[in-house]
């Protein structure tokens, strides 16, 4: 389940969270020709090669850890440790971000361990102008 | 097509110039490399010159208006960490397509501290430590822990590469750091990204390595004695993969490098005698024996725990000290891995000669991605 729980009038944190009656979602963008999932709209696709046939779809929000890692040093105002993941969700594509609710240490980290994807306010980062943005984030399931 | 000889090389030691200028820099290295050919600016038909940090600012013609302006055709290459390999390439192409006879390459570039990748840009919030990280030592952990998930790769032994390559950097005296750093040292240093410490991480100097390269016709003119032969050379790109847009694959475009490199060379990784290649975090390290052929998939590890891939082992990697403890200035990287393999076949790399060295390969990998390899062979 997809939790929502960023302000109202939130912007996306990338073009591809979209927000339908449901809430939001990340959406994905398939090649009918060879099945390859992009993040974003695209016109061709960089794994066969078509110049059509690539359709919007709702990707999912269950998936899996493929790999991580533990990040103690960044820019500054950024919190640490926090851990980077990247996950393949159910159905295809893989995303990358924060895996939260979860200790930052190696032992408690199992590669394939199942996560769902939650939506949630941007950390609280606003931009030059101000607005708030809605995120995903990773949950051990 | 003929073939095209390595007939002068050097690097300047590397470290940190702030008074120095990219140019100067530069210059300085295609200076110490047209003296160890025993030619002259004037002998050169073109220059090649790699640099990052200003890949719009004609570094090759400043390093003529620093040395000597006569008027030859310059070409500035950008390619990432592949970017000093990318120009040492095109002026072999120059050669074997017969255009030039002999050619000038240098790669040279000046850094800044602090953590590469990562910055973002555009518009909106910074995704840093939002959407994971962007920054290189976490991308390399990630490309690590893939390792380890497949064959269980343990910290220890990605820890164990930085041990190695900062001993052998102590026998380097170009080298950035001459410093041994213990297994527990290296552990216990700073976190940067999970599995890499700080002693993990390859370090930001500034740097310059330059080559005159040579048709098989000028080599036999000038003379073959000191002359290294460049056996294959090979650029790749990276193929699709599922995980490209969160994930850049190092591996598939090395293995396609490393076979056609093979393939060219008509030889086996059997046969190289030492390797330099892209040890930008300890992680990357472990990934390239495999890629490159030195052991079987999954034996990365135990490459590493019996010693076979330092000075004295099967298959010595990173004699130099490799990224991690000579330095890594982004655009000089390629061209300096060529000086350390071509000191090696000609005998001249003393206390860390790799004895009886015939043939050797250099590696780099510039993330977005590209990779270049060169096989060298002894000449004479």
């Amino acid at each position: 389940m997809a939790v929502a729980e960023a302000e109202q009038g939130a912007l996306p944190v990338v073009p591809w969270l979209k927000q339908d009656d449901e809430g939001p979602y990340l959406e994905g963008h398939r090649c009918g020709n060879c099945g390859a999932v992009y993040l974003g709209e695209r016109d061709n696709c960089s794994s066969c090669g078509a110049r059509s046939g690539i359709s919007p779809e709702k990707l999912t929000t269950r998936g899996t850890l493929y790999s991580y890692s533990i990040v103690h040093r960044s820019f500054p105002g950024v919190e640490v440790p926090y851990v980077s993941a990247i996950v393949d969700l159910e159905g295809g594509g893989t995303i990358k971000g924060n895996l939260i609710d979860v200790e930052p240490d190696p032992a408690k980290l199992v590669f394939d361990m199942p996560v769902e994807v939650v939506f949630r306010d941007a950390l609280g980062r606003k931009d030059n102008e101000g607005n708030a943005y809605v995120s995903y984030f990773f949950k051990p399931i | 097509m003929s073939d095209v000889y390595v007939l002068g090389v050097d690097m300047i030691r590397f470290g940190r110039f702030p008074d120095k200028t990219v140019p100067q820099l530069g210059a300085q290295a295609a200076l110490m490399a047209l003296d160890d050919a025993g030619v002259s600016l004037p002998d050169m038909q073109a220059l090649y010159c790699g640099n990052l940090g200003q890949a719009s600012g004609m570094v090759g013609q400043r390093i003529l208006q620093e040395i000597g302006q006569t008027g030859i055709p310059v070409v500035n290459t950008a390619n990432a960490c592949a970017t000093g390999a990318t120009a040492f390439r095109e002026g072999w192409m120059s050669i074997k397509a017969g255009v030039y006879d002999i050619v000038l390459t240098v790669g040279v570039e000046q850094m800044g501290k602090g953590l590469l990748g990562g910055g973002g840009g555009g518009t909106g919030i910074s995704k840093e430590g939002l959407l994971g990280s962007g920054t290189m030592p976490s991308v390399f952990a990630e490309a690590g822990m893939e390792h380890a998930r497949q064959y269980g790769t343990t910290f220890e032994q990605f820890a164990k590469v930085s041990v190695k390559n900062h001993h052998h950097s102590t026998l380097n005296p170009k080298a950035m750091y001459q410093i041994e750093t213990p297994l527990e040292e290296v552990m216990n240093s700073e976190m940067i990204s999970y599995p890499n410490t700080k002693l993990m991480c390859s370090v930001n100097v500034d740097g310059a390595a330059a080559a005159v390269l040579v048709s098989e016709k000028k080599a036999h003119e000038l003379g073959l004695d000191r002359a290294v032969k460049i056996r294959a050379s090979v650029l790749t790109s990276d193929p699709y993969q599922e995980r490209d847009l969160v994930m850049p694959d190092v591996n598939t475009l090395t293995r396609r490098a490393a076979s056609q490199a093979y393939e060219m060379a008509g030889v086996g990784p059997d046969e190289i005698d030492l390797v330099e290649l892209h040890d930008c975090f300890a992680t990357a390290e472990i990934l390239h024996y495999e890629n490159l052929g030195l052991c079987g998939d999954g034996e990365a590890g135990r490459m590493i725990d019996d010693g076979d891939v330092a000075l004295g082992g099967k298959i010595p990697v990173n004699v130099s000290g490799g990224l991690l403890s000579k330095g890594h200035p982004l655009g000089a990287t390629g061209i300096a891995n060529i000086y350390e393999v071509c000191t090696h076949l000609r005998g001249e790399a003393d206390k860390r000669q790799v004895e009886g060295a015939r043939l050797g390969l250099t590696h780099v990998i510039g993330l977005g991605s590209a990779c270049g390899i060169h096989i060298l062979e002894k000449a004479a």
